[in-house]
């Protein structure tokens, strides 16, 4: 016999005297309007079920607040808070846009992480004992020069200060220091790379 | 091929759906009755309690 349904109105009224149930009847009164309303201008489920959950924090506070004072206009209102929060999220991601993974072109195809993993920093571990040992076949002059400029990070004019040479010829022993190098690996039949 | 195997839903299909996780609506509902406002000569504080 109880079919008459009680108002918006009552239910806020009885939700601002401290009736907790009454907030769970509205909610379910009007929670797949409001949603429906979200997601259709957002077409994101997250993003709805944020503006949804926004949008009743914010009737939550205007109520217990007793700020509330449009009887009789519930759903016109929460819509009306709903639509400005809907607004708020495309003002913020026109500022910020947030990248839509779901397409055909996926965003980690380009981009890559530049760390080495375990792995890689293995081999390239590996290769830089063995170019280090490989450079000890270098003739002295070569060795000197190829040492100060790639380990010490020197320039050629501190090369050729230090070295007691001019910058040509630092400049000419680090060339067949290098060309010295790619022979060796040839001869050795050596794969230096990752 | 691919509308052999896909069942297009029903605009009504699709509306029935939609609606908010329930993990939501119990947010609010706790978060309905943690939240007291105190009122301090005027101005109105919100609290949460635990």
């Amino acid at each position: 016999m109880n079919n008459v349904e009680i108002t918006d109105a009552v239910l806020v009224r009885e939700y601002m005297q401290g009736n907790e149930n009454a907030l769970s009847k509205l909610i379910n009164r009007h929670q797949h309007r409001i949603y429906s309303f979200i997601f259709s201008k957002v077409y994101d489920r997250d993003v709805s079920e944020d503006i949804f959950q926004d949008t009743f924090i914010k009737v939550i506070n205007t109520l217990k607040r007793g700020k509330y004072n449009e009887e009789g206009k519930f759903l016109p209102w929460v819509m009306r808070i709903a639509h400005n929060l809907v607004i708020d999220h495309f003002r913020r991601n026109k500022r910020m846009p947030k990248f839509d993974n779901s397409g055909d072109f996926n965003i980690f195809s380009v981009l890559s992480d530049s760390d080495l993993n375990i792995e890689t920093q293995i081999i390239k571990d590996q290769i830089e004992n063995d170019v280090k040992e490989l450079i000890k076949e270098l003739p002295e002059d070569q060795l000197e020069v190829l040492t100060m400029r790639i380990y010490k990070d020197m320039s050629f004019k501190e090369i050729s200060e230090r070295t007691g040479v001019s910058i040509n010829t630092a400049l000419g022993r680090m060339r067949y220091a290098l060309i010295n190098l790619r022979k060796i690996i040839e001869k050795h039949n050596l794969v230096l790379t990752n | 091929m691919r509308k052999l195997y896909t069942k297009k839903l029903s605009k009504k299909d699709q509306l029935k759906d939609l609606q908010p996780g329930k993990e939501t609506v119990q947010f609010l509902l706790n978060y309905s009755k943690a939240l007291r406002v105190v009122d301090c000569r005027g101005i109105k504080f919100g609290t949460i309690l635990n």
